[in-house]
């Protein structure tokens, strides 16, 4: 669904991304994990047309978006939920939500909206709740359902997720990746995934890849990686060779 | 039946997208962790950064047996010892053994490429898998070991030797899948032959085959005299071990496993790409090796890429059945001729066994080539002069296919019987001695 070829990413002298090729099919979760500054925000910023790479192509949905505003690549199914979540703090959540939706008024009837805002609701209850309150006053949690809740007022065939666990308590986090399984599970969403917490985008994502000063120098299937040494070193804060010593 | 469909059957222009994601973290990996590429890299101004595209694979220098044997034992591992699993060692059939090792993430893909195989060859979790491999430093036992653990068939690692044991195995156990060397099947089919046993009798399905050259000669009498459909497979031991490629039951050539391994032919005096059809020798890069990845390998083994699809819905390119090895080919008086070529004809001229070698000396300045072979016991000559035309026959039919003359010899029955590790040496090369 997603495929990046030999993508080089630069913010002015800096190679912040060097020959990056990736692909995400149709129904998959995919990882992107690595340290902080490895490159991981900057290469789901180029995907989503906010930087444009210096080199390579990005294709999606069998287009090549590599040179698309970000509001096409968004109406061609592509959503991105920020880091940081980026929620509007004084508008209500309602208007955060149905800010979502800007790129399909006037292309989609009300009633659609309608039905994907309820939709929304019935997978976060506690957003219905809180709806007619300023986004600023939710909790870390609640702001994240919300970034993904407007990113799924887009209608999108996929989701970029830049570190949903961010910030969290682990209980919160556990459950925000739950949700993001279930939205691949129940809606049929794509998911690119980055994440530092390595271990928590493994456990639900089919495959990842791993970013090291701005190159992919590992990918797999999630088990292989979980089971490689190098990973566990360096992501997963364990080595069992030297615990057992 | 595919093991893994998603990827055995994978469009071309995405399996090219995973190749080429592989191999460019492959690349970063050898450039960082194995100091011969690091220093070859540098030296010819390679940057793994700027590989591109999958046609840049030319612009890399080659990887030599000779070069794995200086680095002897651990030169060229990418991963601390430590995170090594297993080691085995090649044959060292032409020189010094060169040790491969592999991580757990190396032996869980191993596994799963050589269940593709025996699935490929027929093989489900039904079955009981007799492996005639040895288990030991060679890969062949321990690599279709995993293969049909991963499949769920019951294995029966009976290694290799002992052949008349082996048999008696195959009977009591209802062995219905035999693994093994061709050769070592034809001196199996010969020593039940002596024993007695009917194959009919046997619970023998299918048989996967490889580690040597053969012929379609030579599997039409295997599956002919072991009543079982039989399959080629290659492998080698630098690049993994068995699981590399191997037939499916159309029998029309080696699906390659390319999602783990990038092969080219090359013509081995110049180092050039081939074009696909033509024959040369395989060059190998593993995709996803971690502890010893191989960047354009030259295996020394000589085939080439078939055309066309294939009916069993494999999308994976297909190599014909090795035809011989670079350094095998023999230069009779000026001629080219491969070993199997030899036993092509040799196993279709009635009374001859699979036991048979090529004797090579010089006299007097000339190539003198000398077929030195066994007799079938039931195939005896109570004459000279019947064994005469027989010999004759054979320098005949050799003359006119190979259009070079050999001399042919009969020799006691039991001398050119296969070695402990089941293959057979062809050729006995004189000619460099005083």
């Amino acid at each position: 669904m997603l495929t990046l070829t030999n993508l080089d990413i630069s913010y002015g002298k800096i190679q912040a991304v060097r020959r990056a090729s990736l692909h995400v099919d149709a129904g998959e979760i995919v990882a992107l994990i690595g340290a902080n500054g490895a490159g991981k925000t900057t290469l789901l910023t180029a995907i989503s047309g906010l930087l444009r790479p210096s080199a390579g192509t990005v294709s999606f949905d069998g287009q090549d978006i590599t040179k698309a505003a970000p509001d096409k690549i968004v109406r061609l199914g592509l959503s991105h939920v920020p880091e940081r979540r980026l929620v509007f703090k004084p508008l209500s959540v309602t208007d955060n939500l149905l800010l979502g939706s800007y790129t399909r008024r006037g292309r989609v009837p009300r009633a659609e909206l309608d039905r994907d805002l309820e939709s929304v609701y019935a997978m976060f209850p506690v957003l219905r709740e809180r709806s007619g309150q300023p986004a600023g006053t939710l909790s870390g949690g609640e702001q994240q359902m919300l970034a993904i809740g407007r990113a799924l007022m887009a209608g999108p065939k996929m989701l970029l997720l830049d570190e949903p666990g961010m910030g969290l308590a682990p209980t919160v986090c556990r459950d925000i990746f739950k949700r993001v399984t279930e939205l691949r599970d129940e809606r049929g969403l794509t998911v690119l995934l980055v994440e530092q917490n390595a271990k928590s985008a493994l456990a639900v994502a089919d495959r990842g890849y791993v970013l090291e000063t701005g190159r992919v120098i590992l990918q797999g299937q999630s088990s292989e990686l979980l089971a490689n040494r190098d990973v566990q070193r360096a992501y997963l804060g364990r080595d069992k060779s030297q615990e057992e010593s | 039946m595919m093991w893994e469909p998603k990827y055995e059957s994978m469009d071309r222009a995405q399996l090219a997208q995973l190749q080429l994601e592989r191999l460019q973290s492959t690349l970063t990996r050898v450039a960082r962790n194995v100091p011969y590429y690091r220093k070859t890299f540098g030296q010819l101004g390679i940057d793994p950064d700027d590989f591109r595209s999958l046609d840049d694979l030319a612009r890399l220098p080659f990887t030599t047996k000779s070069v794995l044997r200086d680095a002897y034992p651990y030169g060229f591992f990418a991963v601390p010892l430590r995170e090594v699993l297993r080691l085995h060692a090649s044959s060292g059939t032409t020189g010094k053994a060169t040790v491969v090792g592999y991580t757990a993430g190396d032996l869980k893909k191993w596994g799963a490429l050589t269940a593709r195989i025996l699935t490929a060859g027929g093989v489900t979790r039904e079955d009981v898998v007799q492996i005639a491999f040895n288990f030991g430093l060679f890969t062949g036992g321990f690599g279709f070991l995993q293969g049909a653990e991963a499949l769920g068939a019951a294995l029966v690692p009976a290694s290799s030797g002992n052949t008349r044991r082996q048999v008696a195995i195959m009977q009591d156990f209802k062995t219905s899948v035999l693994v093994c060397t061709p050769s070592y099947a034809l001196y199996l089919a010969q020593t039940m032959e002596e024993m007695d046993v009917n194959a009919n009798a046997l619970s023998l399905r299918h048989g996967l085959f490889g580690a040597e050259c053969w012929s379609e000669t030579a599997r039409a009498q295997i599956e002919d005299r072991l009543k079982l459909t039989a399959t080629d497979n290659y492998g080698i031991s630098e690049v993994m071990g068995p699981g590399v490629a191997g037939e499916c039951l159309e029998k029309n050539g080696l699906h390659l496993n390319e999602d783990h391994f990038l092969a080219e032919v090359i013509d081995p005096a110049t180092g050039e790409p081939v074009p696909d059809g033509e024959v040369g020798e395989l060059v190998i890069t593993t995709l996803t090796k971690e502890a010893f990845p191989l960047i354009r390998f030259r295996t020394g083994d000589l085939t080439r890429i078939l055309p066309g699809a294939c009916p069993c819905g494999r999308t994976l390119k297909r190599m014909e059945r090795v035809r011989g090895r670079v350094d095998d080919m023999l230069i009779i008086r000026g001629v080219n001729v491969f070993p199997s070529q030899i036993e092509a004809v040799l196993l279709d001229i009635e009374g001859t066994t699979p036991q048979w070698r090529v004797v090579l000396e010089r006299e007097r300045g000339l190539d003198k080539a000398t077929v030195e072979l066994e007799v079938a016991e039931k195939f005896v000559f109570d004459r000279i002069a019947d064994q005469q035309k027989f010999l004759e026959s054979a320098r005949k039919r050799l003359a006119s296919e190979l259009g070079v003359g050999f001399e042919v010899r009969m020799t006691e029955p039991g001398a050119l019987a296969p070695s402990e590790d089941g293959k057979t040496r062809r050729v006995l090369d004189k000619r460099g001695e005083a």
